[in-house]
């Protein structure tokens, strides 16, 4: 049985890596299990500087899911580079390392991706969800010629692979995949968080600090499978599917639906073990189905 | 060695106060590694409310670690149902807990809820002196447990046990000659013993609350401000120097 993939030019041991932002520098959850069972992990989201973030609360349960309102709490690009990385890189040799960048600025972003050039992450994941200051706070990755401008100067500064991290808070995700397409970029992941809400009705006060945050987990799958497979349809680059994962046969729909990889995020709160359990599930489906490589899943959905 | 899940069998259950549920859970390895003032992460089972409970150890010994806790919403609920015999999944001990000065003059000060965590801390301490304080009478719990480690002042809000008013307020003596205070509870009870700590010049040791994710470090969900920024509770507390915290 196959399960590796090959991703932009990267050997994946298998599909299965984990979601920016729900699982740090990798440091606690290796404590559970050895990430090299894994194909990736997706670091928190770095910006050129450190971080603070938001104010508390930062997270809210909902039916089938949570909202989150980090605001990207990090130590920075260098600190990452300098103390996380040489210690992924030491400790496991066959886990892929996916640095996720975010800025404010055009030219945060692509001072991040010539950083990075010079380091042994093997992939960036740029995130284009962020608030764009220089432009009155519009999300960088809900207009296609900001996405184009983006993708394309940072291309040029980074040796990396690029892959584009979409947000799923836009129209047409087609017209955003496919203009990151053109401009260089080669991989995409999605989906990024949707925006929500949540209000305690007895305080009257919504319960994350933000007021509104990014929603994740189960509930948001069935929006996310729609989105990998709509964007899967326009673009010839390959993609990063996720928003929901719980196991196996949820990373296999994503890959029918036209994923190379598969990312789990929420679901390690809720499981520690989730990203390795859904290894194992991919390939006891593979068993079942008799599939000999895992290739065979990606877009091979049969649409009516 | 890689860290486990642990599963843990419910040997004990029993309501000590109004809406107040106390499990025994069976797990070795649990019950030896669990340091004061550390907590478990549970996972409740449900596919509506998809995140883990932080639940305090209220005390440990042999292989069973004691957790109370407060049916508050759907999540304690759940657990509230959950029966002897039935087995609970979770994560820990997790979080940096009471540094133990065994032989120190300590003053331990629940509030509420806050008083589960501090009896195995009032356990692990020569002669502490203990305040809890409770909404009312129908609220307390545990006097003789924490009776048991030392002289133990019950306060009620309403005055319809013990003493009348709030437990800081009954230990304002004891804090005059003592050398540390553990405390936990309310937000205005922790933020007043970080001030009387700072005006006496004595330790202070407060348990911090926050929502959480993963409760392992990895999600910087559940942060509290301390002077070097956002820390995470789950890790870096649930306990803090008081000195160490700005309350927001
Ligand atoms: C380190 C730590 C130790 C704790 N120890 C105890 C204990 O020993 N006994 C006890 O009764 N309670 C304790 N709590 C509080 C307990 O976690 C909450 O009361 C519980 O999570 C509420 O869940 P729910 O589903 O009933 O409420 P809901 O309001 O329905 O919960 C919704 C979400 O908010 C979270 N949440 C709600 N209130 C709190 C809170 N006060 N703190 C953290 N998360 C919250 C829940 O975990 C859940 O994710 C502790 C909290 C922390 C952070
Ligand atoms: C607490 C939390 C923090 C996140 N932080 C980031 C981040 O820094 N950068 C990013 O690109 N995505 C971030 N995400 C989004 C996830 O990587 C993922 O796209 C999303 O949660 C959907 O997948 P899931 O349902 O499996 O969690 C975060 C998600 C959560 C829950
Ligand atoms: S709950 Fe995830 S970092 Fe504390």
């Amino acid at each position: 049985m196959n399960t590796k993939v090959n991703f932009c030019g990267v050997e994946f041991e298998n599909p299965v890596v984990t979601g920016s932002g729900t699982f740090g520098f990798g440091y606690e959850y290796s404590q559970y299990y050895n990430l090299d069972e894994i194909g990736g992990i997706s670091v928190k989201g770095l910006t050129l500087k450190p971080r603070e973030g938001n104010k508390p609360p930062r997270i809210a349960e909902v039916y089938g899911g949570i909202l989150n309102s980090v605001g990207l709490q990090n130590p920075g690009l260098e600190n990452f580079l300098v103390n996380d990385l040489p210690f992924l890189k030491k400790k496991f040799s066959k886990c892929k390392i996916i640095a996720n960048i975010a800025g404010n600025t055009l030219e945060d972003y692509i001072e991040m991706g010539r950083l990075i050039s010079q380091s042994n992450v093997d992939l960036v994941e740029m995130n284009i969800s962020c608030p764009n200051v220089k432009h009155g706070g519009v999300a960088f990755g809900t207009d296609p010629c900001m996405v184009s401008e983006i993708t394309c100067k940072v291309k040029e500064q980074c040796n990396k692979p690029l892959v584009v991290k979409l947000s799923p808070n836009v129209t047409d995700i087609a017209a955003i995949a496919k203009a990151a397409e053109a401009a260089g970029a080669d991989g995409l992941s999605l989906i990024n968080t949707l925006l929500g809400m949540k209000i305690d009705i007895n305080s009257r006060r919504p319960i994350l600090n933000n007021n509104v945050g990014g929603m994740s987990g189960p509930a948001v799958k069935p929006v996310a499978v729609r989105m990998v497979w709509q964007v899967a349809n326009n673009v010839n680059i390959p993609i990063i599917g996720m928003g929901g994962i719980q196991d196996g046969n949820d990373a296999v729909e994503f890959m029918l639906a036209g994923a190379s990889l598969v990312s789990v995020g929420t679901q390690n709160f809720v499981d520690p073990y989730a990203a390795v359990k859904t290894v194992y599930g991919i390939e006891e489906y593979m068993t079942k189905h008799g599939i000999e490589d895992v290739n065979e899943l990606i877009g091979a959905v049969k649409p009516w | 060695m890689h860290t486990q899940v642990k599963f843990c069998k419910i040997v004990g259950k029993r309501e000590i106060a109004k809406n107040q549920v106390e499990l025994l859970l069976e797990n070795e390895i649990l019950a030896k590694e669990a340091l004061p003032g550390q907590f478990v992460h549970i996972n409740i089972g449900s596919e509506k409310n998809i995140l883990r409970r932080p639940i305090s150890i209220c005390d440990a010994y042999d292989n069973i670690t004691r957790i109370v806790f407060e049916i508050k919403g759907e999540g304690t609920e759940i657990l509230s149902k959950k029966n002897v015999g039935e087995t609970l999944d979770l994560l820990g001990p997790l979080g940096t807990g009471f540094t133990v000065k065994k032989d120190a003059k300590a003053v331990v000060l629940g509030g509420g809820l806050g008083s589960f965590p501090l009896l195995y801390l009032a356990k692990n301490l020569t002669s502490p002196k203990v305040f809890l304080g409770f909404r009312d009478k129908e609220m307390v719990c545990m006097e003789e447990d924490f009776s048991a480690c030392g002289p133990t002042v019950i306060a009620t809000d309403n005055g319809t046990y013990g003493y009348n008013g709030f437990a800081i307020n009954a230990a304002k003596e004891a804090m005059d000659d003592c050398d540390i205070i553990y405390a936990c509870g309310p937000t205005p009870m922790l933020k007043a013993v970080k001030q009387i700590a700072m005006e006496k010049g004595i330790e202070a040791e407060i348990s911090m609350e926050q929502r959480m994710g993963c409760g392992i470090g990895a999600c910087l969900v559940c942060v509290c401000k301390t002077k070097s920024g956002y820390d995470k509770v789950c890790q870096k507390g649930p306990v803090f120097k008081a000195s160490e915290v700005e309350f927001e």
